[in-house]
């Protein structure tokens, strides 16, 4: 082989060995790091085991926010009109999270079946819907607008 | 009327963009000098209209010209003026005319700058530009145009500018930003021409890199400043999100970063060509990522503008015909660049090498991690969002071995560098890095960790490598100043970007490391410990803004019963939209911050807040602020200039140089 080759391929080698263990890493980081997006209506069927770390998007429920007066715990329901989720959250709310505005947990659901929420993401564009709440009022065939017009709920 | 013309204006620079956009290219091809005479005139026509097209849509900002939608959608009577000017980028419509502005600009810039190039080069260039900026505007005009008006009832009274984005950061962030990554259009363009002349020599980087240097520096302190507004707006006290509209930026700025070194490589020794007409490419292509996941809506995040799909598929049509076009001609074209391996395997060419796949497979986990949801959603249909975890796990490792590097790359010599050589000048300052990174923390902040400690011995590396060069290359010169004199404005540049990276790197860990934050509920006169320090709430008082009124709260810091300083957290209300907003109150020191952000108040009159003590977080936007002067200093170095004459002569010759021979002579 010549010189000038050989260097080449030292080259070529050094690049492959550098990508291949690079890809190896990111498909574990990739792995060990997917948060699955659930629907309450998925999680009040059971599909979401107590401890797994997912996030679920819905709207809060009208009169469900209840916050101590002591501490900065809150609990609300998450819901999309068809099931709930009560969810708890120690810590302080975004500025855009009230009572029928979409939002977005992350945490896990505890052996009581209350989504512990370490965040709760709501959108600072009120005409914005984020892609999972939307996602997540449709799979119910619930719509906000829909959920006006009925009195009484 | 007035916004009418904003419009015609827009449709005369689409007009002139397709003239802009053929005849120079043309020309070049068919050598027509006329042809290729057209571009800068036209270059600069777009600008003048753009420009135009700009004012009217700021004077009906400022004119509260309500029956504009765009205006009407993000301004409000009661708006402050400073607020009123830059509402202009406060939306999608407006904020993507400021990016073709932008564009116009460093089209502007590239035309007056380029007289010592061929015009053939500047024709090939700057009609590359114009096709550009003919499918923005295009775009703009065909689903986004900012001058739309509402008929036949135009609203009282504006929606008001989200609140977020009233303050000092929404002023300077987004016109940053976008010169950062639009200036990438602009190497980008260079490397097409080159392709396009099939002429790959040294003259064609060392046109480039001033170019690139400065669009890098500009676009670290775009996305530094992103950070630092962040970080004081948003109030969840970090400073880096991994948020899927932060990571382009970050993106293009990785294989921006990488761009300048391996332009550096195939300037001084003509390798690496064609991986730098790629990495031109590719760094282009990341900014027209970063506008396409901001603007269709597909991902989940603070920044994403409420739209619709048409605008997600047209800009998927530029950058599948950007991208997939320059790609096409980039396979024809690759193989002209042939060149020699010339070096050896301790060379700081292999070092540079190292430099660019660490950064390249870095900015490609951060592109999977941002892309991965959208990919499996197509194929699944379930959605998923990927953690800061991820990018921590993959990002950290590699930008370490990345800071082992840029300690031996400055050191190490082209073409072959003997690795006793090496050793001889790095053991001692290895032996010392050591020590200080173990020292340093304990020192500073009494504590221990052993990540701290590792990114202190990297960050002890990066400086004490950098005075190791710089004494062993001024210590044969006959004194000091003369020393100094005799190093250049690039390699200046260099060690002061690198310099930075140090401080960026020492903010970042110890930031991360040794923050303490605390949730509490105080009442009145009640008072809370938090690190070395005791925050109090004295009371709290009504506020009234000229749009806005809310409650301020005042809080008292105290450090072993000295007074420290005072701090106003506000929560605050949007009197036209009824939006709730918080301001953080921050003490900014040189050491630590202080920062406080308020949550609501109890029926007892109690705040709920949250408090956080953060050592060194100041250090992350000094170090951008390094990185980008030492960029900018790269690119005001004299050599570019006074090669120019030089080139110019050689280019004139036409030939198509072969790689390596006329390269060293020319270096």
């Amino acid at each position: 082989m010549k010189p000038h080759r050989r260097k080449r391929l030292g080259i070529i080698l050094f690049i492959a060995t550098g990508l291949s263990v690079a890809i190896g890493l990111t498909l574990y980081a990739l792995s060990q790091n997917i948060d699955l997006f659930y629907t309450p209506t998925q999680v009040a069927q059971g599909e979401v085991a107590a401890g797994q770390r997912i996030r679920i998007g819905g709207m809060v429920r009208e009169g469900s926010v209840v916050s101590a007066d002591d501490s900065l715990a809150v609990e609300f329901v998450a819901t999309d009109y068809v099931h709930d989720v009560p969810i708890f959250h120690e810590g302080i709310l975004p500025d855009l999270f009230r009572e029928g505005q979409g939002i977005v947990v992350e945490g896990s659901l505890d052996t009581a079946g209350v989504f512990q929420a370490s965040r709760v993401l709501a959108k600072h564009d009120e005409n914005y819907m984020s892609p999972e709440v939307k996602a997540a009022l449709d799979a119910a065939g619930a719509s906000p607008e829909g959920h006006q017009m009925q009195p009484g709920t | 009327m007035i916004p009418e013309l904003g419009s015609f204006s827009l449709i005369l620079a689409l007009c002139l963009s397709v003239l802009l956009g053929t005849l120079p290219i043309i020309g070049a091809h068919t050598n027509n000098q006329i042809w290729m005479n057209l571009a800068r005139p036209l270059a600069a026509g777009i600008f003048v209209f753009l420009g135009i097209s700009i004012s009217i849509l700021a004077y009906a900002f400022v004119t509260d010209d309500f029956s504009v939608s765009f205006v009407a959608l993000h301004s409000n009577t009661l708006l402050p003026m400073r607020y009123k000017l830059t509402a202009v980028w406060g939306g999608h419509e407006g904020s993507f005319l400021l990016w073709t502005f932008m564009l116009a600009g460093w089209m502007l810039a590239v035309g007056i700058y380029s007289k010592s190039m061929p015009l053939e080069f500047v024709s090939r260039v700057l009609g590359v530009l114009g096709i550009l900026i003919f499918s923005y505007i295009l775009f703009m005009l065909a689903t986004s145009n900012p001058f739309d008006r509402i008929v036949p009832l135009p609203p009282a009274d504006g929606a008001d500018l989200n609140s977020a984005l009233q303050d000092f950061g929404f002023i300077i962030h987004p016109p940053t930003l976008y010169m950062g990554y639009v200036g990438f259009s602009v190497v980008f363009a260079f490397a097409i021409a080159a392709l396009l002349s099939g002429r790959m020599d040294a003259a064609w980087a060392r046109w480039s890199r001033p170019w690139a240097n400065v669009s890098w520096a500009i676009l670290t302190i775009g996305i530094a400043l992103g950070s630092w507004w962040a970080y004081y707006e948003l109030g969840w006290g970090g400073w880096w999100a991994w948020d899927p509209v932060e990571n382009p930026p970050l993106i293009t700025w990785l294989f921006g970063t990488a761009l300048i070194h391996s332009l550096a490589v195939t300037e001084k020794r003509g390798v690496f060509k064609s991986w730098t007409v790629l990495l031109a490419i590719l760094a282009f292509s990341g900014s027209l990522l970063g506008t396409f996941i901001t603007r269709s809506g597909l991902l989940t995040s603070v920044h994403a503008f409420a739209s619709d799909p048409s605008r997600g598929f047209f800009i998927l049509g530029i950058l599948g015909i950007a991208i997939g076009g320059s790609l096409l001609l980039y396979a024809l074209r690759a193989p002209l660049m042939k060149a020699d391996f010339g070096f050896d395997l301790t060379s700081r060419e292999l070092f540079l090498l190292a430099n660019n796949v660490i950064l390249v497979v870095s900015a490609a986990s951060v592109f999977l991690g941002t892309l991965f949801p959208m990919v499996y959603q197509a194929i699944t249909d379930d959605l998923i969002s990927i953690g800061p975890p991820y990018f921590n796990t993959i990002f950290v490792p590699l930008m370490m071995l990345l800071f082992v590097f840029i300690g031996i790359g400055p050191m190490s010599k082209w073409k072959r560098t003997s690795i006793s050589y090496l050793v001889a000048q790095l053991s001692k300052v290895l032996a010392a890095s050591i020590g200080l990174g173990i020292l340093l923390p304990l020192i500073v902040l009494m504590k221990f960790s052993l990540a701290a400690t590792v990114t202190m011995i990297l960050a002890s590396w990066i400086v004490l490598t950098i005075g190791k060069d710089i004494s062993s290359k001024i210590a044969n010169k006959r004194s000091l100043a003369a020393g100094f004199k005799s190093l250049s404005l690039s390699y200046y540049g260099m060690q002061l970007a690198h310099f930075g990276i140090a401080l960026m790197l020492v903010g970042a860990s110890l930031t991360s490391y040794f923050s303490v934050e605390r949730g509490v509920l105080l009442s009145p006169g009640e008072s809370v410990d938090l690190g070395a320090y005791n925050f109090t709430l004295e009371g709290s008082s009504r506020i009234e803004g000229p749009n806005y009124v809310g409650e301020e709260a005042e809080i008292t810091v105290m450090r072993d019963g000295d007074m420290v300083t005072d701090l106003h957290p506000e929560r605050r209300i949007y009197v036209a939209t009824g939006t709730p907003s918080t301001e953080m109150a921050i003490d900014a020191g040189f050491l630590r911050d202080l920062f406080v952000t308020l949550g609501e108040q109890k029926p007892d009159g109690a705040w709920s807040m949250t408090i956080y003590v953060k050592p060194f977080i100041r250090w992350i936007w000094l170090g951008a602020i390094f990185m980008a002067f030492g960029g900018t200093l790269a690119a005001g170095d004299k050599r570019y200039r006074r090669l120019r004459a030089r080139q110019l002569e050689k280019a004139k010759r036409g030939a198509i140089l072969s790689a390596s021979g006329e390269l060293q002579a020319a270096s």
